[in-house]
């Protein structure tokens, strides 16, 4: 009975039917709003558990699934389903939603039922990105994420928020365009716009290059990559807290989860000709990122260019695959670098949301995210730095926290391929530390910096729930990834079997 | 030779239109201005009951009437009622604004009926002389209309700059029916379309003269660059009613002109009028959208986005396949609904003695009226062919046709210039919702105008998360 539950559609429609509700609720109530707004928060947690609990493991066919007929004339089906890759990212989703909306609790003042209702809405349309099995849904969903994220950074962002969210908005506007024209393509050439169709149909390589150029420009923009990454840092710095957690920890995966879903089983020969061109960007990502974020002045910049470094992981281990495959002849070494690349992904989404959280903890407390201003908060707020403390050697790669998992796995993988690339993407592991334990340097410890510093209150009961919960689960996926690893090997398998074959017209 | 009284029934709305609109003009030569409301029920009652009869009564299928002159067929009944369903909407929106601005008089409602005519017989046009008659009834009419409001120096000088241009423009299409007369030896469009893939009673340099001289007509009457000229001067220039009439329905008759004179008439010539409207798509795009982000005005810049829509619709067309037309015609429908709702809008926040045509009028929107901004916010991201949005599918289906027709460069070149105009739609979105409202009061407008803005603002909504009606009805035309 449970089986024939539509989980998926609800995981979609329940948060934007909450959103519709607050904005229909106005503004003149804003504890009712918020209320609302945690409780359909909550409630579409919960309801997303049995994807884990019910997940059937073992196989990487697509589960949940949902299809019925959407736009007849154009052969658009609404469907829905979920394999190995995808149900993570909606755990993650709907589990940073909840947080997102205690974080925003009390510090949103103005326009609150508007401001939760963007998140609620934003939270069923990502949910749609990662269920979505049909090209066209899947772009309606990717496209119209664009509007409550415009909205979010535009109305509750800081004093260059107009500048930060158009950029934001056309960069991504201007990058998933060229995806859709390929889309189209690809119907052209199956008569459907079923991704699974799109996988399975044989393309020459000319056309496979085109594609795949188009989907990495949609793609690349929203990881972020070198060098079309620019805009993340102004969006990052100007949206408010709660934006800044979604952007970090969600809307980031998409692009990671597009090159999964789209760039290398459609284009698989493609991928192999062009994947140095990933992995040089890759690679500069780690290493010339990771030196600019040693140099910001501004907190959440900083954590910004960390996300661009992190997510350089992410696309390297996705994409040294060939180059295994090639050096070895074995498909288990090449399944290491694309493991390392998904709990990366989720580990990032956890700590930078974390960090992101941090920052605004502080923020909220000295309206200032500027690192001179602050020195010395460990002794005003130990409990606060306590947490700093272990996001920041999360995200620095400390064994024993999720963030050391994937890194670790992704350098396995890369050794295999090239020790010169295994060496470079190793220096994260220095960098990375550089720049966030000088960051927790200068701003937890030493003398206390100055009387705003010192008449700082430490974290209230649901700021400490919020990292806490995060806390728990940063530790947790570092020292026990096994069912997380579990969930997607078989997907990851058939992934590889899939690219593995050259999909050329003979 | 013997005279025939033609069939009646495939012309049975518009002989009733013609009839109750005369009976408009009547009664309101009798009605005093404080009793102008009887015109405005009994104009809203003749829309209806021509829709009903345009909906019913004309049988099915496809017939030819008036000696091969006049055809009612799928496409012709599906178009009339938009026609219809828009000029109701449009009385809709302006009655309370023109009693304002005291310019309710009946001149407005018989001027428009008769303009609704003229679009419908040009819809149903099976001749070149058909095509021509409803051109010039619809654009004398709009003519007057745009001159309408006679204190206004600048409705006297938009309609003279319409006037003057439309004229020569219609001289151009009148030269071009004229020279394929002279070679083919017909008007009916289904002999000439036969006669000229024949080929050899006729020579191609006459036929493509010809048809070079009617496409600026169409390109007229579109507003395609580089006819564009009239479009922003008349939009800014005239009272927004009129602005909102003259820039929704005639759309509509002018892809009907296109298609009955270039698809039906001239389709064996196809390369020929492809490659000619394909630089006008080309030109229309960029044109529009470039030259609307340097605009101030809204009425000015939302002309600039309807040339570069017409690009579009153009580019639809072009593709010269089935689903093209069908493309094309969804974008037309698509294009007029928002429109519609959009100078709807600019009806909505202006004032008594004040035109809210500014872009800053809608500062802080979304503090003044939040609904409302929510509307115009769905309007804008719809312009700017983002979903879930009804315009969202529109660009879709036009570039699948140029894809599927093996023009996929226009296909890429036509999204990135959406990407440059989504810049302008985003513009008013900051406007309405990152700014502060200054001084701008509040949103208080009559509660008819507020109920069928919010309807028009939800269908785009709707239809952006239910397209396949819309999208069957216009497979089911071409097909």
């Amino acid at each position: 009975m449970l089986s024939d539950f539509p989980l998926l559609s609800a995981l979609i429609w329940l948060p934007i039917l909450g959103g519709g509700a607050l904005l229909w609720l106005g503004e003149e109530r804003p504890d009712a709003a918020r209320v609302t707004a945690l409780l359909t928060s909550l409630i579409t947690f919960l309801i997303s558990l049995p994807l884990f609990t019910g997940f059937e493991r073992g196989t990487a066919a697509m589960q949940f699934v949902e299809l019925r007929p959407w736009i007849e004339s154009f052969n658009v089906n609404y469907h829905l389903g979920i394999d190995g890759i995808s149900m993570p990212l909606i755990l993650l989703t709907t589990f940073i939603t909840v947080l997102v909306v205690i974080a925003g609790w009390d510090v949103i003042k103005t326009r609150v039922s508007q401001y939760f209702a963007a998140f609620l809405i934003m939270e069923g349309l990502m949910n749609g990105v990662f269920a979505a099995l049909d090209a066209m849904l899947f772009y309606v969903f990717w496209e119209a994420m664009l509007i409550p994220m415009f909205i979010i950074i535009g109305v509750w962002g800081g004093p260059r928020r107009v500048y930060a969210t158009v950029k934001f908005f056309l960069y991504t506007f201007f990058g998933s365009v060229f995806m859709l024209v390929s889309l189209i393509y690809l119907y052209m050439q199956t008569g459907s716009y079923e991704i699974l169709d799109f996988q399975s149909q044989s393309l020459g390589l000319q056309p496979q290059i085109w594609i795949f150029l188009a989907f990495l420009f949609a793609f690349a923009v929203k990881v972020p990559m070198w060098p079309v990454h620019t805009w993340l840092p102004d969006a990052h710095v100007e949206a408010p807290t709660g934006g800044s957690v979604i952007l970090a920890a969600i809307m980031l995966k998409m692009g990671g989860y597009g090159f999964l879903r789209f760039s290398l089983p459609i284009t698989p020969d493609a991928s192999r000709e062009l994947d140095w061109l990933i992995i040089a960007a890759s690679l500069i990502a780690v290493v010339y990122i990771g030196l600019v974020a040693l140099v910001q002045q501004d907190m959440k910049k900083l954590i910004a260019y960390s996300s661009i470094a992190h997510m350089g992981f992410v696309t390297l281990g996705f994409f040294i695959v060939f180059a295994v495959y090639a050096r070895t002849g074995a498909l288990e070494g090449a399944a290491l670098g694309m493991q390392g690349g998904m709990v990366q992904m989720l580990s990032h989404g956890l700590i930078s949301g974390a960090l992101f959280l941090c920052v605004g903890v502080l923020y909220d407390r000295m309206h200032s995210r500027r690192i001179d201003d602050y020195g010395g908060v460990a002794n005003t707020m130990p409990k606060f730095a306590a947490f700093m403390v272990l996001f920041a050697l999360a995200n620095a790669g400390l064994p024993g926290t999720s963030g050391f998992v994937g890194e670790f796995l992704v350098i396995l993988g890369s050794f295999q391929a090239n020790p010169w690339f295994a060496f470079l993407a190793a220096t994260t592991l220095v960098l990375g530390a550089a720049y966030t334990l000088w960051l927790v340097k200068r701003v937890l410890y030493g003398e206390v910096a100055n009387e705003d510093v010192a008449a700082l209150d430490d974290l209230n009961r649901r700021e400490f729930l919020m990292l806490g919960i995060l806390a728990f689960f940063v530790v947790l996926l570092g020292v026990w990834p096994a069912p997380l690893l579990d969930v997607m090997g078989p997907t990851l398998d058939q992934l590889l079997q899939q690219i593995s074959i050259s999909k050329l017209v003979p | 030779m013997e005279f025939q009284i033609p069939v009646l029934a495939p012309a049975a709305a518009e002989i009733t239109l013609l009839a109750l609109t005369c009976l408009v003009l009547l009664v309101d030569a009798f009605v005093s201005q404080a009793r102008r409301d009887i015109t405005y029920a009994l104009t809203l009652v003749t829309l209806v009951c021509t829709a009903w009869v345009a909906a019913f009564m004309t049988g099915n299928g496809t017939q030819i009437t008036f000696a091969g002159h006049f055809v009612n067929d799928p496409m012709a009944r599906v178009l009339k009622l938009v026609v219809l369903a828009t000029a109701g909407m449009v009385f809709l929106y302006s009655r309370d604004y023109l009693e304002r601005e005291n310019i309710y008089r009946g001149e407005f409602f018989v001027l428009a009926l008769f303009a609704t005519l003229g679009m419908m017989v040009m819809i149903s046009a099976h001749s070149l002389l058909t095509v021509y008659l409803g051109l010039e009834l619809l654009s004398l009419s709009l003519y007057a209309l745009v001159a309408f409001n006679r204190d206004s120096g600048n409705s006297a000088e938009a309609a003279m700059k319409y006037f003057v241009l439309g004229a020569i423009a219609s001289g151009c299409l009148l030269y071009g029916m004229s020279i394929l007369y002279g070679a083919a030896g017909t008007l009916d469009l289904a002999t000439l379309s036969a006669r000229v893939a024949d080929g050899e009673t006729l020579s191609d340099l006459w036929v493509l003269v010809g048809l070079a001289f009617m496409l600026v007509g169409i390109a007229f009457k579109f507003g395609a660059v580089p006819f564009h000229m009239w479009l922003p001067d008349v939009y800014q220039g005239t009272p927004t009613p009129v602005t909102l009439f003259v820039g929704t329905a005639p759309k509509i008759a002018a892809f009907a002109m296109a298609i009955r004179l270039l698809v039906d008439g001239l389709g064996s010539v196809g390369d020929a009028w492809q490659s000619m409207l394909l630089v006008l798509a080309v030109a229309s795009m960029a044109l529009g959208n470039i030259v609307a982000i340097a605009q101030t005005n809204i009425k000015r810049m939302l002309a600039y986005s309807t040339i570069s829509h017409v690009g579009f619709i153009l580019m639809g067309i072009l593709a010269g396949t089935d689903a093209g037309y069908q493309a094309a015609m969804y974008y037309t429908i698509a294009y007029v609904i928002m429109a519609t709702a959009a100078f709807g809008m600019v009806i909505l926040l202006s004032r008594r003695g004040f035109e809210a045509d500014n872009l800053d009028d809608f500062k802080g929107l979304n503090r003044r009226s939040p609904w409302f901004a929510g509307m115009m916010l769905i309007v804008m991201f719809s312009m700017a062919g983002v979903p879930p949005f009804l315009g969202f599918y529109a660009k879709i289906a036009v570039i699948a046709a140029a894809v599927e027709a093996n023009l996929t460069w226009l296909a890429v070149l036509a999204v990135v210039l959406s990407v440059i105009g989504a810049f302008y739609y985003l513009r008013i979105v900051k406007l309405m919702y990152f700014d502060d409202p200054g001084d701008e009061p509040a949103v208080e407008g009559p509660s008819v105008l507020k109920l069928a803005l919010s309807f028009n603002g939800l269908l785009i909504l709707a239809l952006g998360l239910f397209p396949n009606g819309l999208i069957a009805v216009c497979q089911h035309v071409f097909g």
